[in-house]
């Protein structure tokens, strides 16, 4: 029997991993055999989705790339029938301990994987992530079985000993978290694992709660020994169904087989189950999370006492990012030095990005902290598709910064991101390129922010609104100002836009409102002159902001096609046929509909 | 087609779960499961049910973006805003939608066909622009194929399988 494995987290089913799942099973019918068809979760390459590994008769596992239904039947017969390997969408064999495949790359030698070094994301399309079986076959459970046969102090102190900090934004140190958790007094305790991965632009958390299930759930079980926990939630946003699925499906497989919810060694029992989250960014804070878990709204609260004394329902919690947890799990299993050996001096081990915007090969990428962001760009990402020139990286996601060109060469850490007004945050890498205006940037995040405010403190809730409106004014057209005294109103509050962001940052009550300025901040000092641009030019150079553009039509290159009167939505161009056409003005609403239909290239816009 | 009859009474609905205020959010989201959105009956079976304020289950329901109060449409369109989607031009594609549905965010059309959303991030922009409908993820879309998606649920009146 052939096996096969086909990457079926979201993104590949999304580009039609499902229907490639559907040819092989027709490929095995039409040639009277049976394949066996693993689905794994995402490799991090989405770039070349959906991607197809098939297992050839000496046993090397051999990787294929944008695999369409069509393609999968002719890759079969290629490599079962005709044993011929090389095929387009070649990406590589996997090592297996056997001599390798004559003439056929190492997938560790891609250029995507080369420089990336898989310690949290190792399982991550290679197991099948609903199997067990196939989770311990890769060590799984042995840094839990090692946890158990230490003390909850001596397990406390490997995690502190490894160096690993929050991986969900903040960087605390989780093993000091354990320790607070652990001295706290008290009979109930709790471990919540924070999935409600909002930040948009990262994905991290979905691909390892997909793709790896069990590392998750044994980091929790770990914590819960460590701190003295027998319960665990695991707040996961409803937008992942998929990752809810698995997890259900894994805890109950998990008490089937005695680990959950029965007394074990050293008298440790622990119960898991899943909390759905119902779509709001701040509930990424702690605080406002155990909120919503008890049924109410999500809304912070003021720190101390902090969540490890008195967290949900008064009780000692601490509460660790998905990635966090499944790097405990590795940490147990094959001791804290391995991870501290990794990364720099503050920041040990490795990170997971997810890297998308204008970046030729989009998808998830590992690396050691201490990397950095060209190596990331350009050697791993393969820089800017379409020949465009790079201009920032966004990191951090709402809270977090652009960084320009010139700081490209800084080494990845905790703190090198702040120096350069940026942050971790939970890892998400925008790539942008000269298309993107960064002025509309920073009013798309403040925007994001301004509906995601929980409302409870005044600078977040007010000041956000403000800079958001001071924002929207500097990319609107003069037209919507009635009167002489509201330009001047206007420009008041543009000069006070710097200061406006500094108040919000530093007298929110939470980390969100604290950082919701960031991106304008960040973009003010590395892109002042763009803001120039669009306040005193009334021009935006990248030509996005729509209020700011002008449509004209070259007369002498139009040639009266009358193409761009038909299609335009609000009758905006005059013209005869055969004759140069007009666009007025004062009806056109810059949706570009008639540069895209222009076959003479007439329509230009400024 | 998505069935919008009232097949199973409130009360059956949410029975399995222990009246404890912990678990209201649960609940709104099994009866949002099943009816499609809360509506003001059912918020006040809810309020019956926990011995809670219906304007304390409001406030809750309103405080979260997955909640809904009027009937969505048949086929439910989820354009994602996330910042990856945003540089790759989800704007432009959400103004596709709206022009050819004929509504705004948050409406739906008259006939009750599709309805139009936003969405935060749908955590996969690495395809981006993508889009949710009915369930479904549609991923490194452009204007035409928008269009074209849209035309064909016009006329077949679902999303194909």
């Amino acid at each position: 029997m052939s096996r096969v494995f086909i990457g079926m987290g979201t993104c590949g089913l999304a580009t039609g991993a499902g229907e490639v799942r559907t040819a092989v099973d027709k490929w095995a019918a039409a040639h009277g055999t049976t394949i066996d068809i693993t689905a794994t979760g995402c490799i991090g390459y989405c770039k070349a989705e959906p991607i197809m590994d098939v297992v050839t008769d000496s046993g090397h596992r051999v990787s294929y790339s944008n695999v369409t239904p069509e393609v999968a039947g002719f890759i079969l017969d290629e490599v079962l029938l005709r044993k011929n390997y090389k095929l387009d969408g070649l990406l590589g064999q996997f090592k297996n301990g056997k001599a390798a495949l004559p003439g056929i790359p190492l997938i560790e030698e891609h250029p995507y994987f080369r420089k990336q070094v898989k310690y949290v994301l190792r399982n991550c399309g290679i197991i099948d992530p609903e199997s067990i079986g196939d989770y311990r076959a890769h060590g799984g459970f042995a840094g839990l079985e090692r946890a158990l046969g230490m003390t909850p102090q001596e397990v406390v102190q490997e995690v502190i000993r490894s160096g690993l900090r929050g991986r969900g934004g903040g960087g605390f140190t989780t093993g000091k978290k354990w320790e607070f958790a652990q001295k706290s007094p008290g009979e109930k305790k709790y471990v919540i694992c924070n999935a409600d991965e909002g930040d948009p632009g990262a994905f991290m958390d979905r691909s390892i709660l997909e793709g790896d299930t069990y590392a998750v759930l044994e980091g929790m079980m770990i914590a819960g020994y460590a701190i003295g926990a027998d319960e665990g939630i695991i707040y996961c946003r409803a937008e992942y169904p998929l990752a809810i699925e698995r997890i259900n499906k894994a805890i109950a497989v998990m008490k089937a087989e005695g680990l959950l919810e029965k007394k074990g060694k050293n008298g440790f029992s622990f119960k898991l189950r899943v909390k759905k989250g119902a779509g709001a960014f701040v509930c990424g804070e702690e605080t406002a999370l155990m909120a919503s878990v008890e049924g109410r709204r999500g809304m912070p609260r003021p720190r101390p006492p902090y969540p490890a004394v008195a967290g949900l329902f008064q009780k000692p919690t601490i509460v660790n990012n998905v990635e966090t947890m499944a790097n405990a799990s590795h940490i147990l299993r094959e001791g804290a030095d391995s991870f501290a050996s990794m990364g720099t001096q503050n920041s040990k081990g490795t990170k997971v990005f997810a890297l998308t915007g204008k970046i030729a090969n989009a998808g998830l990428v590992e690396v050691p902290m201490g990397i950095t962001l060209r190596e990331i760009v350009y050697d791993i990402g393969g820089g800017i598709p379409g020949g465009k020139a790079f201009k920032a990286v966004q990191i951090g996601g709402p809270s977090g910064g652009c960084i320009p060109e010139e700081h490209l060469d800084i080494k990845i850490d905790y703190e090198s991101l702040k120096t350069v007004g940026a942050m971790m945050g939970s890892g998400g890498l925008v790539v942008m390129d000269e298309d993107t205006c960064m002025v509309d940037m920073a009013r798309y995040f403040t925007a994001f922010i301004t509906s995601e405010s929980c409302g409870k403190c005044i600078p977040c809730r007010e000041g956000t609104q403000r800079l958001y409106e001071i924002l929207d004014s500097i990319v609107s057209p003069y037209t919507k100002m009635p009167d002489e005294e509201a330009n001047l109103l206007r420009f008041n509050r543009v000069l006070n836009m710097e200061t406006l962001a500094q108040v919000i940052k530093d007298t929110s009550l939470c980390g969100l409102g604290q950082s919701a300025p960031n991106p304008v901040l960040s973009t003010l000092r590395f892109f002042r002159k763009e803001y120039e641009a669009h306040i005193y030019d009334r021009k935006c150079p990248a030509h996005q902001c729509k209020g700011l553009l002008t449509y004209s039509i070259d007369t002498n290159a139009c040639n009266g096609c009358t193409l761009c009167a038909k299609k335009c939505p609000t009758a905006a161009i005059v013209g005869e046929r055969k004759k140069a056409h007009y666009i007025v003005d004062e009806k056109c609403i810059r949706c570009g509909t008639c540069r895209d239909v222009c076959r003479q290239g007439a329509v230009s816009v400024a | 087609m998505e069935t919008q009859s009232h097949t199973k009474p409130v009360g059956d609905v949410i029975a399995k779960y222990p009246r404890a205020r912990e678990n209201l959010i649960s609940i709104l989201q099994e009866v949002q499961e099943e009816y499609g959105y809360l509506s003001r009956e059912s918020i006040n079976h809810i309020s019956e049910y926990l011995g809670l304020p219906s304007s304390k289950i409001f406030g809750v329901a309103t405080f979260y973006n997955q909640f809904r109060m009027n009937a969505p449409g048949r086929i439910q369109i989820a354009m994602c805003r996330g910042t990856a989607c945003h540089v790759k031009g989800s704007l432009n594609l959400l103004d596709t939608c709206r022009q050819l549905l004929g509504i705004e965010v948050g409406q739906t059309t008259k006939d009750g066909l599709f309805s139009l959303e936003t969405v935060a991030c749908l955590g996969c922009c690495s395809i981006a622009p993508a889009m949710m409908v009915n369930g479904k993820f549609f991923g490194r879309l452009d204007k035409k194929r928008v269009e074209y998606l849209i035309d064909t649920w016009k006329a077949t009146g679902r999303v194909e399988e």
